[in-house]
C-alpha cells in the first residue's frame, strides 16, 4: 500500500540496466539473428529470411531433433520411474532420516557435474571397474562396451538430472496430508487404489515439474553426449555448439536456440496452467 | 489402523533408497579413491600414493586455469552481490508496472538451458565487438550469478518488517542512511549465503564458459572438460578431488551462514509476538 | 485555549482506485492526548502515516505550527513514531536502538549516554543498556520503542496501536504508564487504536473515524454520552439504538411510548434515533414502568448481568447487578437523562 519512494530508483537502476543490456539484449539479438542470412565463411547478412527455420526441417537436422527428443524422452521416463519412488519414499521417512536424506541428495547437486560424469567414465570404460567386477564374478566373458554408446549417455543424463526429479516429487509428497490416505482407506479403498486415487493425484504437480526440469535440460546437455557418447550421439545442444564453432552458421544456431527456448517457455507455461503454481516445485535453492 | 501404518514405508523402500544413494555417490567415491591410487589404471586399488597430486602441481596450465577461475569467481560474485542486493532492495520499494517483468527477466538466466545462454552471449558479445576473454567471462558469469543473490536477499527482505526502515527514517535517517544502517546489515547474512552460492556456480560452470572464453583464457572446469574428453588420467582424479574439497568447504560455510540467517529470522519472529 | 500544533485541512488519500481518506479536518493542540479511534480500514493509520511523513496526502494540507509540511520527508519533522510491532532494530542492543536518532544528529557521546540513561529510567528499564532487544519481553520492547522515540525530544509522539501485540494484563499497565509518561514529557500524543475502552480511558480528545471520514470529535465523556450518530453509538460501547420521532423539544416518542428527554433543537416530528446505554436501564416491577417485557436470557459478565428483555416491539439489552430469572415479566425504567437523541444516519 505504500508509495514508491525515490530511494528505490537509484537502487534498482544497476539491475535494470544490467538485465536489459545483458539478458534482454542478447535474447532479442538472437531472435533477430535467427532471421538473418549466414555468409559464406564468417559473418551474417541482415536480409530477412525464414530459411534457418525451414532448414531445421531438413532430414539430417530433423534426425537430430528426433534423436534428442527420443533421448530426452527415454531419460525422462526412466527418471520418473526411478525418481518417483525415490522422492516418495524419502518424504515418508521419519523426520530425522528425512533431513539426512535431503542433505545427501543436495550434496551431489553442488559437486561439479564433470567430476561426477568422470566417475562414470572410470566405472564404465572397457578396462573399468564395472567390467572388472563382472568378469571376476564370471558373469561375462568379454568386457561390455558401454562407454561411448547410447546407454552410457542415458545413464549420464539420468544421473545428472535425477536429483531435480527426486526433489520435485519429494517436495509435493512432503506436503501431502497423510490423513487423506487414511480417509480413502477408511472409505473402503484398497492400498493400491488409495495410492492411485489420492497420493498419485496429489503428487502430480511435483512429478510434472520434475518432468519439465529434466526434459528441457536433456535436450541441451551436449557435454554429457560429448563425454559419455563419444561423437556418436548428436543432440540439438551439440548441433548448436557445432554450428557456433566449426560450422560457423550462427543464424542457424540462433534458430535452433529459439526453437529450444520456445519449447522451454511453452512447457513452463503448460506446467503453470496445469498446476496453477507460480514457480516450479522443488527448485533446489528456494 | 493408525497413522503409523499408513505412513510406514514398505520394507524394500529402505533397500531402494540405500541402493540409490550408493549409486549416486559411487562415481564420486571412485574419483576420490583412485586419485590416491599408485597405479595409473583405475581398476583396482594397488596402493596409496600422492604422486598424482604432485604431478598436478607441476602442471602450469592447470594452475593458471585455477587462478583464472578464482579471479573470475571472486569478481563476478562481488559485482553480482552489489547489483543483486541493491536490486532486491529496490524491487521491494518500487511499484512500477515493469517490476514483475523485470523480476522475471532477471532470474531468467537460471531457467533457460545453459547452452542457449552460452550461445546467445557468444553471438551478442561478438556483435558488440567485445574481445573474448576475461571481460566477456566476467559479464557472462555475473549474468547467472545475479539471480542467486537477488533471490536470497529478496526472501530475506520479504521476512523483514518494513516498519524497521520507516522507524529509521522517522528517527532522522535519510533513506540512504536507513539503507546503510538498517536494511543492509539485516540483509547481510542473505547477501553472504547468496554470494557463496554464486561463487560455487561460477567455479562450476563449463557450458557458458566454453562459448565465451576465447582461445587464450581457460578456467579450471573447462580444462577438466577438455582433459576428460581426451581420456582418463589419475591427475584429473586428483584435480577433481581438490575441486570437490573446495566445493564442500564453500557449502559448509554457506550452511553456517544460513544458520546465522535462521537465528536472525527467529529473532524477528520473537519480536513480533 | 491552548495553541494549535497540527492542522489537517481537507485531507484526502487515494490508493490506486480506492479512496481511504475523504476530507479529514482536524486540529491538534499542544500537550493533548488525542486518539484516532475506528474499525480497521477506517483511515486512522493512514492519517497517522501522513502526519509522520510516510505517506503524502492526495490533496489537502498538513500544517505544523502553521507551516505546510505534507511534502517534508519524515526525518525533517519534529515528530516521532512508536510502531505497531515496535520495529526495534534487531541487530542493535537497547542502548544503540535508543541512541539511533541522536547518533544520526552527531550528538556528543557523553550527552547521548546521559540522555539514554534518563530515558531508560523514565520507562523503568534502568540497567538494560546492553541487552539484546530481541530477547526482551513484549512490554519491555514497547518501553524501548517509546524511549527511542522520546529521546529525540519531538513535539509530537505518534503511537500506532502500540499495545495491540501485548496481552491484556500488561496492556492495562502500559495504558496508565503511557498516560503518566505523556504528562511527564508534556508533549502531544497522537494515538491510534480500534479499542474503544483504551481510547476512552487514556485520551483528552477522541476522534471517531469510519470509512475515511471523521464521525465525531470530543472528550471521552461527550463521545460516550452524546454520540452524534448511530455509528459512534454502536462503536462506543454496546447500546440499544431505536428509531423514533422528536415530537417537540424535550419530548421523544418510539414504539408509541412518549418520554421526556434533555435534547432539543430538532425539527418537529423529525425522525431520529435514540441511544439507550444498557447500564442506564433498570429492571423494575412491570407496574412501575411504561415499557414492559419478558426476560429471555441472562448472562453473568463478571461484575454485572447482561439481561435481554423482549417487548412487543423489540429486544432491549440491560446491564444490571440485580438478577432476574428467565421468563419473568419485568418493566424497564429510564430517566430523561438516560435518553440520547441523535440525528439519523444519512440525514446530513
Amino acid at each position: 500500500m505504500r508509495k514508491p519512494k525515490n530511494g528505490g530508483v537509484w537502487m534498482i537502476l544497476p539491475l535494470y540496466l544490467f538485465t536489459i543490456a545483458f539478458v534482454a539484449g542478447p535474447l532479442i539479438y538472437v531472435v533477430a539473428l535467427s532471421f538473418a542470412t549466414a555468409n559464406e565463411g564468417y559473418g551474417v547478412t541482415w536480409s530477412l529470411t525464414t530459411a534457418n527455420y525451414t532448414r531445421i526441417l531438413e532430414p539430417v537436422y530433423m534426425k537430430t531433433f528426433v534423436q534428442s527428443f527420443q533421448l530426452a524422452l527415454t531419460s525422462t521416463v526412466l527418471n520418473c520411474l526411478i525418481g518417483y519412488p525415490f522422492g516418495y519414499y524419502m518424504a515418508r521417512l521419519p523426520d530425522k532420516q528425512k533431513k539426512r536424506a535431503m542433505i545427501a541428495i543436495m550434496l551431489p547437486f553442488w559437486v561439479n557435474s564433470l567430476i561426477r560424469l568422470y566417475g562414470w567414465i572410470i566405472i564404465l570404460q572397457k578396462k573399468g571397474m564395472l567390467n572388472h567386477v563382472l568378469q571376476s564374478l564370471h558373469l561375462i566373458d568379454k568386457p561390455l562396451k558401454i562407454l561411448y554408446s547410447y546407454p552410457a549417455v542415458v545413464i549420464g543424463m539420468i544421473y545428472v538430472l535425477l536429483p531435480f526429479m527426486v526433489l520435485s516429487v519429494y517436495s509435493s509428497a512432503e506436503k501431502l496430508d497423510w490423513s487423506l490416505i487414511e480417509a480413502a482407506r477408511d472409505l473402503g479403498a484398497s492400498g493400491t487404489k488409495a495410492f492411485w486415487t489420492v497420493t498419485f493425484r496429489l503428487t502430480m504437480p511435483g512429478l510434472l515439474s520434475g518432468i519439465i526440469l529434466t526434459f528441457i535440460p536433456s535436450m541441451g546437455l551436449f557435454f554429457i553426449a560429448d563425454i559419455l557418447g563419444g561423437n556418436k550421439i548428436v543432440l540439438v545442444g551439440s548441433l548448436i555448439q557445432e554450428q557456433m564453432t566449426r560450422g560457423s552458421n550462427w543464424p542457424f544456431a540462433a534458430a535452433l536456440a529459439v526453437i529450444l527456448l520456445v519449447m522451454t517457455t511453452l512447457m513452463i507455461a503448460l506446467y503453470r496452467k496445469l498446476t496453477n503454481a507460480k514457480k516450479l516445485e522443488g527448485m533446489g535453492w528456494e | 489402523m493408525g497413522m503409523s501404518r499408513v505412513k510406514k514405508n514398505p520394507r524394500f523402500a529402505g533397500f531402494y533408497l540405500g541402493l540409490m544413494f550408493f549409486i549416486m555417490y559411487l562415481p564420486i567415491a571412485v574419483v576420490v579413491v583412485f586419485s590416491f591410487n599408485e597405479s595409473k589404471l583405475p581398476v583396482a586399488f594397488t596402493g596409496f600414493s600422492t604422486i598424482w597430486y604432485e604431478k598436478l602441481f607441476q602442471n602450469d596450465a592447470m594452475l593458471e586455469a585455477l587462478v583464472n577461475s578464482l579471479i573470475l569467481g571472486c569478481l563476478s560474485t562481488f559485482i553480482s552481490a552489489v547489483i543483486g542486493t541493491m536490486g532486491a532492495v529496490g524491487l521491494s520499494k518500487i511499484r512500477w508496472r515493469s517490476k514483475g517483468a523485470m523480476e522475471y527477466l532477471s532470474i531468467l538466466p537460471l531457467m533457460i538451458p545453459e547452452i542457449i545462454l552460452g550461445m546467445v552471449l557468444m553471438a551478442f558479445f561478438y556483435m558488440l565487438g567485445l574481445p573474448f576473454g576475461m571481460l566477456t567471462l566476467l559479464i557472462g558469469h555475473t549474468i547467472f550469478c545475479v539471480p542467486y543473490i537477488l533471490m536470497e536477499v529478496k526472501a530475506r527482505l520479504s521476512g523483514m518488517d518494513p516498519a524497521l526502515e520507516e522507524a529509521a527514517r522517522d528517527l532522522g535517517a535519510t533513506s540512504f542512511r536507513a539503507f546503510l544502517d538498517i536494511t543492509l546489515p539485516l540483509c547481510m547474512p542473505a547477501v553472504l549465503s547468496g554470494s557463496l552460492l554464486a561463487f560455487a556456480m561460477s567455479m562450476d560452470d563449463v557450458v557458458i564458459t566454453i562459448f565465451i572464453n576465447g582461445p587464450r583464457v581457460s578456467t579450471l572446469p573447462v580444462k577438466v572438460y577438455t582433459q576428460i574428453k581426451t581420456g582418463v588420467t589419475p591427475e584429473i582424479n586428483a584435480l577433481c578431488t581438490i575441486m570437490l574439497g573446495v566445493t564442500l568447504l564453500v557449502l559448509g560455510a554457506s550452511a553456517l551462514v544460513k544458520r546465522i540467517n535462521k537465528t536472525g529470522e527467529n529473532a524477528d519472529e520473537k519480536q513480533a509476538h | 485555549m491552548k495553541n494549535k500544533l497540527i492542522e489537517l485541512k481537507d485531507l484526502t488519500k487515494n490508493f490506486d482506485d480506492q479512496q481511504v481518506l475523504r476530507g479529514i479536518n482536524l486540529d491538534i493542540y499542544e500537550n493533548e492526548f488525542l486518539t484516532l479511534l475506528g474499525p480497521s480500514g477506517c483511515g486512522k493509520t493512514t492519517t497517522l502515516r501522513i502526519i509522520a511523513g510516510f505517506e503524502e496526502p492526495s490533496s489537502g494540507e498538513v500544517l505544523f505550527n502553521g507551516i505546510e509540511i505534507s511534502k517534508l520527508p519524515p526525518y525533517k519533522r519534529e515528530i516521532n513514531t512508536v510502531f505497531q510491532k515496535y520495529a526495534l532494530f534487531p541487530h542493535l542492543n537497547v542502548e544503540d536502538n535508543i541512541a539511533f536518532g541522536l547518533n544520526l544528529k552527531k550528538v556528543d557521546k557523553s550527552v547521548i549516554a546521559q540522555k539514554v540513561g534518563r530515558m531508560l529510567k523514565m520507562v523503568g528499564l534502568e540497567g538494560f543498556e546492553k541487552r539484546d532487544v530481541t530477547l526482551l519481553s513484549g512490554g519491555q520492547q514497547q518501553r524501548v520503542a517509546i524511549a527511542r522515540a522520546l529521546v529525540n525530544e519531538p513535539k509530537v509522539l505518534l503511537l500506532d496501536e502500540p499495545l495491540g501485540a501485548l496481552d491484556a494484563k500488561i496492556r492495562k499497565n502500559m495504558q496508565s504508564e503511557l498516560k503518566k509518561i505523556q504528562r511527564e514529557v508534556g508533549i502531544t500524543f497522537i494515538y491510534v487504536t480500534h479499542d474503544q475502552e483504551e481510547a476512552l480511558s487514556m485520551s483528552d480528545t477522541v476522534v471517531v473515524m469510519n470509512n475515511g471520514e471523521i464521525q465525531q470529535i470530543g472528550s471521552p465523556t461527550d463521545i460516550y454520552n452524546e454520540p452524534e450518530n448511530r455509528f459512534v453509538a454502536g462503536f462506543i460501547g454496546e447500546s440499544n439504538i431505536i428509531e423514533g420521532h422528536m415530537l417537540q423539544d424535550f419530548l421523544v416518542e418510539w414504539d408509541g411510548f412518549r418520554f421526556e428527554c434533555v435534547d432539543k433543537g430538532f425539527p418537529e416530528n423529525e425522525e431520529i434515533e435514540v441511544v439507550l446505554r444498557p447500564e442506564d436501564l433498570d429492571i423494575v416491577s412491570p407496574d412501575k414502568a411504561q415499557i414492559t417485557g419478558k426476560v429471555i436470557s441472562v448472562t453473568f459478565k463478571g461484575v454485572h448481568y447482561e439481561i435481554l428483555v423482549e417487548t412487543e416491539y423489540r429486544t432491549y439489552m440491560v446491564h444490571t447487578t440485580d438478577y432476574a430469572e428467565v421468563g419473568r415479566k419485568v418493566g424497564l425504567s429510564l430517566g430523561p437523562e438516560d435518553i440520547h437523541v441523535m440525528w439519523k444516519m444519512g440525514a446530513y
